[in-house]
């Protein structure tokens, strides 16, 4: 018996260290097997294991933000295999991006994310002469203020926040967040669940910045989500089921991204968007370059090739946000043209504001939020 | 995967030190010997149990810096205190703002899940006890079939299951568009506490009816039948005999279905829209959109301290666990 104790004793104590030490040695050989420290931070890799001649780039991307399509053809006119790996969240990615190092040559932040990995100095610059396509870029995108004249990031898509609206039974002005806030609507209001969306959807309402550092400013807009969630205006907090639910007309008006409207509008010809005349949230998911990438060069002739305006045009009709090069624009005719939700006038974007990194205004952003989630509809 | 040789040398070397010990083990006892034979799972248990609750009570108890600290508990019961410590560092004045007050959002949650975990408990156990009841009945014929009928839906994923309400309740769901074809009023089901109390019950009603089944069926049939031989009544023999007997089951249902409850996510944000969060919504937001893994660990160490309690008090009711509670 004492033996038998003895062999498991020692069993169960060298195995918990055999695999620290194998962990730790996987770690540091192989970035791309590291799991996040979060579960639901997928970075599902679809194709691994390449000869070490061939050439490849590792492009770590939204989930479905880009026709396969033009991946193929990158293959074949290159002759570079594309590693392509998914997330969900700009944090997600963040996580990643710090942690897995050299497992991505290009990755496709968010605005305050780029200026973010810009403020940790893990991003390389671009330089303009290795990615000519880049002239093309639309000019209000040349020198945005996320990353001076794009030094480190080149814009892939574009978008705003607004309001999706059912055209037959919306009331109300729409194109003011008061659609969202007053009674005009009651209980049949989409917000968004999210932080820096809802908050500085009542941010703008109010008048003010959505990149506040006011606690002020922050506890009158928290009191007026509070304020509008006790009325019982608020029909749900969600995210990706929203554009589903306006489709099949379980809501009247919905706080929503520009392409994700553009989809339920494709779907249902009574919705319409608007860019609210307080202003709104403009974005840039950009495409940048992460300090510890292996294949630089592939990842700059790979961002080229994405702004090609054939290249961006097929994309474009794809996942239908709206694209950054002014050709495919010219070329897309006036439906685009026209359409606020894919090709907001200078007048909208320029009532529109970017995201800012708010690091270290986070905590606060974040307990009022939770107030807000925590109040209780009467 | 890219091991080099020194970590291929320490696979290879565990998986034959591994081998030698379980060879070693049949040497010495000259055969089976069971402990020897549960050390795979052991090592399992290590892994992915053991280990991750250390690191739940390692961060639970530090700072961000890895220093002890009680504060993630503090944080707890004053949800705002993080907030209000930042700001008074950043040199505003929480008087004049007037946002001293202790931030709720924790405890409400917390006594809020307590709340919809007990209404659940109380409805699965008015739902299963008679529906176990007649399952266990000899003398009913559908029986396995009602069993069959409660298995076949848990084979399918629970997300599922949940997602697959929603086409129900909606607006525009199944059951309106009957409603309003019957010339009815249109009725808001979804997006609201009672939806999330259905998905609950929907889900764990299985939990409260298959333990309570099994400590009906194991009753003896003579027990019941004495009682009426010295005149008990229907009522009376199951109120003094049958009742009085299943109490284990009961007892396990209890756990089963309170458990799971209190730590309900995902139901919430879909069927209740995300208007009211429940604690597993809470500690899911603590560690992912907040990325605070300490006051997050602490909020699952004190769910987890909560449950303890509460299967502790259970376990007085039923100390052999007859009713076939696995806790």
């Amino acid at each position: 018996m004492k033996k038998s104790k003895i062999t498991i004793i020692i069993l169960i104590l060298l195995v918990p260290l055999l695999f620290f030490l194998i962990t730790k040695l996987v770690d540091s050989k192989k970035p791309e097997v590291t799991e996040a420290p979060q579960a639901t931070a997928t970075a599902t890799v679809q194709a691994t294991e390449i000869p070490q001649a061939q050439e490849v780039v590792n492009v770590f991307n939204w989930e479905d933000y880009i026709d396969p399509a033009a991946l193929k053809l990158f293959t074949e006119e290159t002759g570079i295999k594309v590693n392509y790996m998914n997330f969900t969240t700009n944090e997600d990615m963040m996580v990643q991006v710090r942690t897995s190092e050299g497992a991505f040559d290009i990755v496709f932040p968010s605005d305050y994310c780029v200026e973010r990995l810009l403020a940790e100095d893990l991003l390389l610059p671009i330089a303009p002469e290795k990615v000519p396509y880049v002239s093309g870029l639309m000019d209000w995108l040349k020198n945005p203020s996320y990353d001076a004249n794009n030094a480190h990031s080149i814009p892939y898509m574009w978008g705003t926040v607004g309001v999706l609206y059912d055209t037959t039974r919306v009331q109300g002005d729409v194109n003011s967040w008061s659609v969202v806030f007053s009674e005009d609507n009651k209980g049949e209001v989409f917000m968004l669940d999210s932080v820096r969306d809802s908050m500085g959807v009542a941010l703008k309402y109010l008048g003010y910045g959505m990149n506040t550092r006011d606690p002020m400013e922050l506890k009158a807009a928290t009191d007026l989500l509070i304020a509008q969630k006790e009325a019982g205006i608020v029909k749900a907090y969600q995210v990706d089921e929203t554009k589903d639910k306006m489709v099949a007309g379980e809501g009247v008006v919905a706080v929503m991204w520009s392409g994700d409207a553009q989809y339920a509008i494709n779907l249902n010809e009574n919705l319409a968007y608007s860019i609210p005349e307080e202003g709104s949230n403009v974005w840039v998911d950009a495409m940048v370059i992460p300090r510890s990438a292996q294949n630089v060069d592939n990842a700059l002739t790979f961002i080229n090739f994405m702004c090609r305006p054939d290249i961006a045009q097929m994309n474009v009709e794809y996942i239908s946000y709206s694209t950054p090069i002014q050709e495919v624009v010219d070329t897309l005719g006036e439906e685009y043209q026209n359409n606020v939700a894919q090709n907001p006038s200078q007048e909208d974007i320029d009532r529109c504001e970017f995201f800012h990194d708010i690091h270290d205004f986070l905590e606060v952003y974040n307990t009022l939020w939770a107030q807000v989630k925590n109040a209780k509809a009467q | 995967m890219n091991l080099s040789p020194f970590g291929i040398g320490l696979i290879v070397f565990s998986g034959v030190l591994f081998v030698f010990l379980i060879a070693y083990g049949f040497k010495v006892h000259h055969g089976m010997h069971r402990s020897i034979f549960s050390s795979p799972y052991t090592v399992w248990m290590i892994l992915f149990t053991v280990v991750p609750l250390f690191l739940i009570g390692y961060y639970a108890f530090t700072d961000v810096n890895g220093k002890f600290t009680l504060e993630n508990f503090a944080n707890f019961w004053d949800s705002n205190r993080e907030m209000k410590r930042q700001l008074i560092g950043m040199g505003f004045s929480l008087e004049e703002m007037g946002m001293t007050a202790r931030g709720s959002v924790n405890v409400d949650t917390l006594v809020y899940s307590l709340k919809m975990a007990f209404g659940c408990t109380v409805i699965c156990l008015l739902l299963g006890y008679p529906a176990a009841l007649l399952i266990a009945d000899r003398k009913f014929k559908l029986g396995p079939t009602i069993i069959i009928l409660f298995i076949i839906p848990m084979w399918m994923n629970f997300l599922l299951r949940t997602i697959a309400w929603m086409s129900l309740l909606e607006d525009n769901g199944l059951i309106n568009s009957l409603m309003t074809r019957l010339g009815l009023p249109k009725l808001k089901l979804m997006y609201n506490t009672r939806a999330v109390l259905l998905g609950m019950v929907y889900n764990y009603l299985p939990f409260m009816v298959f333990p309570i089944y099994n400590a009906l069926s194991k009753q003896d049939v003579r027990l019941s039948e004495a009682a009426q031989d010295l005149g008990a009544n229907n009522f009376l023999t199951f109120w003094r005999v049958v009742f009085p007997l299943s109490m284990p089951g009961i007892v396990s249902g209890i756990t089963m279905v309170f458990m799971p409850s209190v730590t309900t996510f995902f139901i919430p944000r879909v069927l209740g829209g995300g208007n009211t969060e429940m604690f597993g919504d809470l500690i899911e937001r603590t560690f992912l959109t907040a990325d605070n893994w300490n006051v997050g660990s602490a909020l699952s160490l004190l769910m987890m301290v909560l449950i303890l309690m509460s299967i502790s008090l259970l376990r007085k009711v039923d100390p052999e666990g007859e009713g076939g509670s696995f806790v």
